[in-house]
């Protein structure tokens, strides 16, 4: 095993570092993430990079991790040079990245179980050492008792778990988590740690880097770097960081390092002790209540909150804060229990009281689309501020929120903690009494959070603004006047902080959280033993059996270009989510079995029943004998008689009539006299082909009226013609569209929605973020595209049958050629078709982007130019071009030859051949056009 | 009330703004409404065009040969010359719609009164071409004949003289009407995907939410869609016609078009009304995209823009009045192609009403119900 051996040399040279970054710079176009960055993060070691969100640290891991590729500058991982393709492919194998994003990296939908089998899929393990090394690490993590439970509901400490649980399934030389344990409760936190350090102490050569914003958490580790605004201020111990900048606690040597400009205006944040001034209550919740189905996101809530006050809510992600807020502000109704505003019961309808609430949700959600004025111009407009006021409270916001410099810019260019404070300006800028704000500060930096808690408190202090916050931050919990502590939908506690510490005898306010959480996790066991999360129970590291490290003999790592088991996990995953979203599974099959029968029924190009009507001014037996030849025929349908031109003509105007004939006065006389007496037919032709058709019909029956008089005037019918042509309708003798329609919709179906469902395959995993497992995972561009192509193919090819089925016992239209020929087109053409969809998948940004190209790229050739209308021997020009150009053409020769023509292989070679051109081409620009790294 | 239609009014705005922010939607809006118009105009045509003809000639005849020279463009390509061996593999292949084949010693039968008989096969699978095609064949041979026959050019067999014009397209062009049927077309699939993708991306965004805290309702949110969405297709529409239509294709234009604009603002307040209803049965982008799919392409090859509204059975065309797209597509027909007034298109404008009302209705029914259940 010579990289175990490599191994042992990393552990025994714990001078060299495990990352090493020389001159590194990065830029997102005119934004600068990182400046000229050198760097030796320590081997061996927990090395953190501390700082809030926004400064480049993102950056730094995921070039550390190769998922994004260099720009400038030199990076040496793992002994190597990320540069050097074989060292990457190497790296890939040797490092675990777990993004930032609780779960970002994992599978809603999919069981806990399922995600890990996945990630041990990526490294190509077999099953044996796939299934120990899964029930090692849920052991391990006190995850055991959920496998089968969808990862989606997990809370938010067993989502981080199950993400670190997957990030060690291939033991990794190197770890890199980026913000691990943002969002996730004080208790989970201290259990992510104690965990790392239980790994770590089994398997000392592993290196672990860590990005936190947590300042406090950063004490625990071996080594840290602060990075600050694409710079690296401070290395080493956290000890040597705080004796640098001589300040007690990490936090405030940050921000003492901080250059002088950034910390300019930043103050100790200090709160004027609450007096009320106002009696009464500004929110109460009175046993509120809601259920999501058998989920009880907030059980019987109560609190009340008093006028002016700085309430703050403390809680994990998932334990019910947001939906208790959301119940608050009216979005959502409570399944049962009651929230007052200012005494009354909340009416969701009401828009007065709208106006007395601001609210500020959990994520970004204001228009990045629109500048930081527009934003606010809008919301001022919205909330009614009068025409006269409105323009200089935009700029009073502006200025007290300190936005004036970036007045004219999209929020997308702005960092977070300034997003953050737009939001906060556009949710007081109509003066409300209370404000509801949703994890306000997470992720933003501390001089940033401390300058937001100016604000917060500057409105509830002088402005009388009660304010409703929560947040994951001790230290912003301190400041409010009071706190109450939620988990689990509960609310555990109430009280100002130096009551709950007080009562809960802890020296800080997250042990005290802490131990609220240890006695709720063990009063939900003895009450309900088996259905209630137990994520908060101590997992038990020091018993002998369960090992993070597994001591599974991992299988021999080959390096294989295309590793079919890789494939296969993609194949599996996105089969097994498309099974778990029945609603598009349902709408994939439904559609075309509804299509094809109001296509089979409704689309005909016989034309019939054409109304008519006629103006007789002849009135003569001869005249009804010609007007006998019209009512007789199946093709026109008789309408009133006209009593004047004027009459037909306004009754073909007005589209009554499609055909108008005339019959002048003395038509009898004239035709006995052979003087050849004009009849007069006007055709409606605004639809060219429906009036050449008519046209055609009454040629004929000219004709025939003319047989059917030679007929009666002589007996018998005297035959003009000198020759005659018979004509013979091929391959479909009864002349019927219902056997050139049906083959011919099974050609638009399987290219329409196989291609709309593929087109979201890749694109989706771009928008969720579960594409840094491509990126990070040994897997290459080709596994990963076929495998997420492979289940689209197969749901088409299902769907292909069921239109095949309908074509044989609904539309009675047999398959008369080769049925070998048609199956073996058909899986060439969705083949061909999930690769455009693939193909238009790698190009798009977002999920609206893809459903909008795909819809419009894909109808145009099929419906026009594919021989569902024309053929496409006598399309010209342009459309030629694009019908040949698409596959559909191609297949509609296959579809319609087999099902109508009697042929097989011998004729149809050259179309299965321009499939499996399409398809290949198709299959090689996605694998090209996608990039393993991210730019 | 006042508040309401200004709330709509700067939402609204504020759509406009977004949809000039994405690029990639401009260019789709371009792109469907200049290239792909002029592409399905030109390209497909429905009527005989450019059918494909071969001939097999064992007579080498003088009449033969004057009946291949009179079969003409537009209707019909120059016909080519195979080997009567090669007639299947080429028909089986679709190179050719029509083969005609001339038995030996047709001309000599001709003008010994034999009644010889010619051979024309069709590509009965084609069907749009297929049946016109053969009727006008059989009238060119017929015609080439008699006139061999009498030796001049002005026989006329029949005892009456049959006119038949074709009103309001002389020359039964089709581009005049797939143009226009393809904006319209277009029209149907724009609104329905942007109205729609702009309620799920505000959903995605969580931006909707922010929105309903704020004293706005859902039907100012609704309506600001809308109209913003609808005035950005409707200006597409309308330089489409203009320049497209009129300009590039020279088709011209018979009725009023205030009228028709009047219209065309019924019609897309229906179909984005469709869009955003369509939108609130779905939780995501490809769920919606599936969705959407299937109501476009029943929407359109249905609406009497493809196929004659006649050739539809009857209940399907019972079924297909709930579209507003047919509507719309029977009163485009009546004002453009025919030049009539409101007093023929008032119906299918009520009808449109109609419609818009009962999609807003629905939609705004099921607007919080959804907001509240998307968790």
């Amino acid at each position: 095993m010579t990289l175990g051996a490599a191994n042992q040399e990393t552990a025994q040279e714990a001078a060299a570092p495990v990352v090493q970054l020389r001159a590194v710079t990065h830029r997102y176009g005119a934004t600068l993430a990182l400046e000229d960055v050198d760097l030796d993060i320590p081997a061996g070691c927990m090395a953190g990079l501390i700082g809030p969100d926004g400064v480049g640290k993102s950056t730094l891991l995921a070039l550390a991790a190769g998922v994004r590729r260099l720009q400038s500058g030199d990076i040496q991982v793992l002994e190597g040079d990320i540069r050097d393709r074989r060292h990457l492919q190497d790296c890939n194998y040797r490092i675990a990245y777990m993004p930032q994003g609780l779960g970002r990296n994992l599978y809603p939908t999919l069981t806990v179980t399922e995600n890990l089998d996945f990630f041990g899929r990526l490294f190509a393990q077999p099953q044996a050492e796939r299934q120990a090394r899964i029930a090692d690490l849920l052991q391990a993590t006190g995850l055991d008792p959920f496998p089968d439970r969808p990862a989606g509901k997990l809370s938010g400490g067993m989502k981080q778990k199950l993400s670190l649980c997957s990030a060690l399934i291939h033991d990794p030389d190197l770890l890199i988590l980026d913000e691990p344990t943002t969002g996730v409760d004080p208790l989970s936190r201290q259990q992510f740690w104690d965990l790392i350090d239980h790994i770590r102490a089994q398997r000392p050569t592993m290196s672990v880097i860590v990005a936190t914003a947590y300042m406090e958490e950063a004490e625990r580790f071996d080594w840290l770097a602060a990075v600050s605004d694409g710079k690296i201020t401070a290395t080493g111990t956290p000890e040597e960081v705080r004796n640098q900048a001589q300040q007690p606690t990490l936090e405030q040597a940050f921000i003492a390092m901080l250059p002088e400009s950034v910390r300019a205006g930043h103050q100790e944040v200090v709160v004027p002790p609450f007096q009320p001034t106002a009696t009464g209550y500004a929110v109460e919740a009175k046993s509120l209540t809601r259920k999501f189905g058998d989920f009880v996101a907030v059980d019987s809530v109560e609190f009340k909150i008093a006028r002016g006050e700085i309430f703050g809510f403390l809680g994990s992600n998932g334990c019910g804060k947001t939906t208790t807020m959301k119940m608050l502000t009216g979005l959502l109704p409570a399944s049962s229990g009651e929230a007052l505003l200012f005494g009354e019961t909340l009416d969701a309808r009401d828009m007065r009281t709208r106006q007395r609430v601001g609210y500020m949700s959990q994520s970004f959600s204001l228009y990045s689309e629109l500048t930081v004025r527009q934003n606010l111009d809008l919301h001022a407009e919205l909330y009614r501020i009068p025409l006269a006021e409105r323009a200089g409270r935009v700029a009073q916001m502006l200025q007290s929120f300190e936005l004036e410099e970036d007045a004219d810019k999209r929020p997308d260019a702005l960092p977070l903690g300034i997003r953050q404070r737009l939001q906060l300006a556009v949710a007081v800028i109509h003066s409300p009494e209370v404000l509801i704000l949703d994890e306000p500060t997470s992720g933003v930096d501390p001089v940033a959070r401390d300058a937001f808690w100016q604000h917060l408190i500057g409105l509830s202090r002088n402005d009388g603004v009660t304010i409703f916050v929560s947040t994951h931050f001790m230290n912003e919990a301190k400041r409010c006047d009071r706190i109450s502590l939620m988990h689990a939908g509960r609310v555990l506690t109430i009280g100002a902080p130096q009551e709950i510490l007080e009562e809960s005898g802890a020296p800080t306010l997250n042990d005290a959280f802490i131990s609220y959480l240890k006695q709720a996790a063990d009063e939900s066991e003895t009450a309900a033993p088996q259905g209630v999360p137990q994520a908060v129970d101590q997992p038990d590291l020091q018993a002998g059996g369960s090992t993070l490290v597994s001591d599974v003999q991992p299988a021999p790592r080959r390096r294989l270009f295309f590793n079919l088991a890789r494939m296969w996990a993609y194949t599996r995953r996105e089969t097994l989510e498309i099974l778990r979203d029945p609603l598009r599974l349902t709408f994939a099959f439904l559609g075309p079995i509804i299509l094809m029968l109001t296509f089979g029924y409704g689309i005909s190009f016989d034309v019939e029943d054409l109304p008519y009507a006629v103006l007789d001014q002849d009135q003569s037996a001869e005249s009804r004998s010609l007007l006998e030849a019209f009512s007789g025929s199946r093709f026109f349908e008789e309408r009133d008689p006209a009593y004047s031109t004027a009459e037909l003509a306004a009754r073909l105007r007005a589209g009554e009539i499609a055909i108008a004939v005339e019959i002048p006065p003395d038509f009898g006389r004239a035709l006995l006299r052979g003087e050849e007496p004009e009849v007069r037919v006007a055709i409606d032709a605004a639809m060219p082909f429906r009036a050449e058709t008519a046209r055609g019909y009454m040629q004929g029956l000219a004709l025939s009226y003319i047989e059917d008089q030679s007929e009666r005037t002589y007996g018998s019918v005297i035959d003009t013609s000198y020759a005659s042509t018979e004509t013979r309708y091929r391959y479909n003798q009864a002349f019927k569209s219902v056997f050139a329609l049906v083959p011919s919709v099974i050609m638009l179906m399987l290219v329409l929605i196989p291609a709309m469902m593929s087109a979201m395959g890749v694109v989706r995993e771009k928008e969720t973020g579960s594409i840094a497992n491509f990126r990070s995972t040994p897997v290459t561009r080709s596994e990963f595209l076929l495998g997420k192509q492979m289940p689209y193919v197969v749901i088409a090819m299902v769907s292909f049958f069921t239109l095949l089925a309908m074509a044989y016992w609904v539309f009675q239209v047999p398959v008369k050629g080769s049925m070998t020929a048609l199956l073996v087109g058909t899986l060439f053409y969705v083949v061909a078709s999930t690769g455009f969809g693939v193909l238009i998948s790698t190009f798009t940004k977002s999920q609206v982007a893809a459903t909008f190209a795909t819809a419009v790229v894909a109808i145009i050739p099929a419906v026009n130019f594919s021989g569902l209308l024309v053929p496409v021997s006598s399309l010209s020009g342009s459309g030629r071009m694009i019908g040949l150009g698409f596959p559909s053409a191609w297949y509609q020769q296959i579809s319609v030859g087999t099902f109508t023509k009697e042929l097989g292989f011998a004729e149809l070679w050259q179309n299965h051949i321009a499939l499996v051109g399409f398809a290949l081409f198709f299959i090689a620009a996605s694998i090209l056009a996608l990039r393993k790294q991210e730019k | 009330m006042k508040q309401w239609l200004y709330n709509i009014f700067i939402l609204g705005l504020k759509e406009l703004r977004s949809l000039r922010a994405d690029p990639v939607l401009l260019f789709l809006i371009v792109y469907i409404f200049s290239f792909a118009v002029y592409a399905v105009a030109t390209g497909a045509k429905l009527e005989v065009s450019n059918a494909s003809v071969a001939y097999v000639d064992l007579d080498r005849s003088e009449l033969s040969g004057r009946i291949i020279e009179a079969i003409l463009p537009p209707e019909f390509d120059r016909p080519q010359e195979i080997a009567a061996s090669d007639v299947d593999r080429l028909m089986n292949d679709s190179d050719y719609v029509f083969v005609l084949s001339f038995p030996p010693r047709f001309e000599a039968d001709v003008i010994a009164g034999q009644q010889p008989v010619l051979q024309l096969s069709v590509d009965a699978t084609a069907m749009a071409q297929a049946g016109n095609g053969a009727v006008f064949l059989q009238q060119i041979i017929t015609a080439e004949v008699n006139k061999f026959v009498a030796g001049d050019d002005s026989s006329s067999s029949l005892p009456i003289d049959l006119i038949i014009t074709a009103q309001f397209n002389p020359n039964l062009q089709s581009v005049w009407f797939s143009s226009v049927m393809q904006v319209i077309n277009n029209v149907t699939i724009l609104s329905v995907l942007l109205t729609g993708a702009a309620l799920i991306r505000e959903r995605e965004h969580g931006t909707i939410e922010h929105l309903l805290v704020m004293p706005v309702l859902p039907s100012e949110i609704m309506l600001a869609k809308i109209w913003a969405n609808g005035l950005a297709i409707i200006i597409g529409a309308i330089l489409s016609l203009w320049l497209i239509v009129q300009g590039v294709l020279a088709v011209p234009v018979a009725g009023s078009i205030p009228l028709f604009i009047a219209g065309s603002v019924l019609y897309l307040v229906s179909v984005t009304g469709l869009g955003i209803l369509l939108a609130t049965f779905t939780t995501s982008m490809p769920q919606f995209g599936l969705l959407v799919m299937p109501v476009l392409i029943v929407m359109n090859l249905l609406s009497g823009s493809t196929t004659p509204m006649e050739s539809i059975p009857d209940w399907l065309q019972t079924i297909m009045q709930i579209s507003p797209s047919t509507h719309f597509v029977a009163f485009s027909q009546a004002i453009l192609y025919r030049g009539a007034g409101l007093e023929t298109v008032w119906f299918d404008m009520v009808i449109m009403v109609l419609l818009s009302l009962a999609f807003f209705i629905i939609a705004l029914l099921r607007f919080r119900q959804t907001i509240a259940s998307s968790h």
